[in-house]
């Protein structure tokens, strides 16, 4: 659940998209489909300015780039998030999600778009420790928060615990629900929930499974309560 | 989407006076407050409600929960619903309202959604939700396509020929039978607005849902003390266990002293196109013995004006069981 995968150009995050793809270019060798597919789009966005262009820069101290903001597209704003312990500096169409802007401007694909409407939880992140659906709120309103995404809450060789609870129980089939599965799950590891099987299931109800993994979901969170 | 200007005052001033400057506080409001987002950006998204300036009050200070001077409860308008229904106050003195916000909605929403905003919440009338179907609240004068469509989901009480859309919510129809006042500030002032008096039925304009004017901000709810003796209960039909609005929901609060009712309110949901306060409901219950047929007849008195549509003839009856369960629970020995 990490960009590990990605070629290390596209998470340094160069200025401009005509840099990123230049630079996949130079390493076609480690081009994956889906860096390659995201990399299309931004050529793409790049030559016909969609309404959603933005310019990212991703710091430790978050400064604005001068060279940026001259170059910033019409009607976007600047915004600052805190996404996983790292500060972002961000000029967004203000009508992006939290949810877009994860997936489409920080390069965090872990949280997914299932209904865009606050009725699956496919999007559900952490905003300062609570649970809340991503696509329900504008980027720009969370320039005071702490956000935690899946990636931020594992990696591979250090799995969350309600993540190996996960893979231990078998809590998933198609994985499109999960990471939102798994968000809501540690969240609720910190909320006034009953001991059984029924008030787990009624404390995860936010969060619908097409595949219906939902006896073996139960099985991974109740797991966890268990141990902790 | 349209885009907007986006802006986060620091002050209730600074909110109040941005907000003024909307032609209207209603549908199509060109200025609208945004606390939680879970219904304006559903709705923007839907191309529904279409702000060109967006004010972000977040960072106002309205989400504290406390004893109010008499003692009753203050509730602040920014007080998440996930906060108000774990509060222990809430539990302890007014169990009904933390019982139907945790009936609503997901833990997700519970967690974005504050108590101002959830007042405010709008119908889930699938022609209102959708642009390219006629619709009298988003555009007086284009017709109800509800009416002779499909309408299984919505009101029949306090309809009108222009429109039928049902009020969705569980937390409101708690607040009415909590007798709540909501708290508005607004260029004008402060005032105090009984959430009976909060709400407009449809009639000819249903695009004017309720009693505020540009620049009004729900500043909080106030509850007032709980009466000691009196039990509630919120009781939520719906077609899925979770996850579900309200076929038919009833939210009571009753006190029976030896064996006659001396205090009882009554207020229904899902089946009014505001929350609804069932007067005919508490003077068929006032007075009389808590027992299986006074509760029923109370339940007959509710829905004697029931006008359903062509869909929704099932929740005239359905609603008049609520009551009866939902007066049975809440006077049944502990």
């Amino acid at each position: 659940m990490t960009n590990d995968k990605k070629p290390a150009s596209a998470i340094e995050v160069p200025e401009t998209e005509q840099k990123e793809v230049s630079a996949e270019q130079s390493l076609f060798g480690r081009v994956t489909r889906r860096s390659f597919l995201s990399h299309l789009g931004a050529a793409g966005i790049a030559a016909t300015a969609s309404p959603v262009l933005a310019v990212t820069t991703t710091q430790e101290s978050p400064v604005v780039d001068a060279a940026a903001e001259a170059q910033a597209p019409a009607g976007t704003v600047p915004v600052t998030l805190r996404v996983n312990g790292k500060s972002h500096v961000l000029r967004l169409d203000p009508r992006t999600t939290l949810l877009d802007c994860l997936r489409e401007n920080l390069n965090l694909p872990g949280t997914k778009k299932g209904c865009d409407h606050g009725q699956c939880g496919a999007c559900t992140v952490h905003v300062n420790g609570q649970r809340v659906n991503s696509c329900l709120s504008f980027a720009v309103m969370h320039s005071a928060d702490e956000i935690t995404t899946i990636e931020g809450i594992g990696q591979p060789d250090h799995l969350h615990p309600m993540q190996a609870a996960f893979v231990e129980h078998d809590g998933y089939q198609c994985g499109y629900c999960t990471s939102g599965q798994i968000m809501s799950a540690v969240a609720l590891l910190g909320e006034p929930v009953g001991s059984s099987d029924e008030d787990v299931k009624q404390a995860m109800y936010g969060n619908i499974c097409r595949c219906g993994a939902y006896p073996n979901i139960i099985a991974a969170v109740q797991a966890v309560r268990r141990t902790s | 989407m349209q885009t907007f200007q986006y802006s986060r005052p620091t002050t209730l001033d600074q909110a109040i006076h941005g907000g003024a400057k909307s032609k209207t506080a209603q549908q199509y409001a060109d200025v609208r407050f945004i606390a939680g987002g879970t219904t304006l950006v559903d709705l923007m998204k839907l191309d529904v409600e279409q702000p060109k300036q967006l004010i972000d009050i977040n960072t106002l200070p309205l989400e504290r929960i406390e004893a109010g001077r008499d003692g009753g409860l203050v509730i602040g308008a920014l007080a998440r619903n996930s906060a108000v229904a774990h509060h222990p106050v809430v539990l302890r003195d007014y169990p009904v309202l933390s019982q139907a916000l945790l009936s609503g909605a997901s833990p997700q929403l519970r967690n974005m959604a504050t108590t101002a905003g959830n007042l405010l919440q709008r119908t889930r009338c699938m022609y209102f939700r959708d642009t390219a179907h006629a619709c009298n609240k988003r555009e007086p004068g284009t017709g109800c396509s509800a009416i002779g469509g499909h309408n299984r989901t919505l009101a029949i009480l306090g309809t009108s020929k222009d429109c039928i859309a049902s009020n969705p919510s569980d937390q409101n129809v708690a607040l009415t039978a909590l007798e709540a006042t909501i708290q508005v500030q607004g260029i004008r002032g402060k005032r105090s607005i009984p959430i009976q008096e909060f709400y407009l039925k449809p009639g000819s304009t249903p695009n004017r849902e309720n009693v505020l004017e540009p620049g009004d901000l729900i500043v909080g709810v106030t509850l007032p003390p709980p009466i000691t003796g009196a039990r509630s209960h919120y009781l939520k039909l719906r077609d899925r266990a979770a996850y579900e609005f309200a076929l038919a929901s009833a939210a009571i609060v009753i006190k029976v002293n030896g064996t006659r009712i001396e205090h009882a309110r009554v207020a229904l949901g899902g089946v009014g196109t505001v929350p609804w306060r069932s007067h005919e409901a508490e003077r068929a219950l006032h007075g009389e013995r808590a027992d299986a047929a006074t509760f029923r007849r109370a339940a007959e008195a509710a829905l004697k004006d029931a006008q359903p549509a062509s869909e929704n003839g099932f929740k005239v009856e359905l609603a008049k069981r609520c009551i009866v369960r939902a007066l049975t629970m809440s006077t049944q020995s502990a």
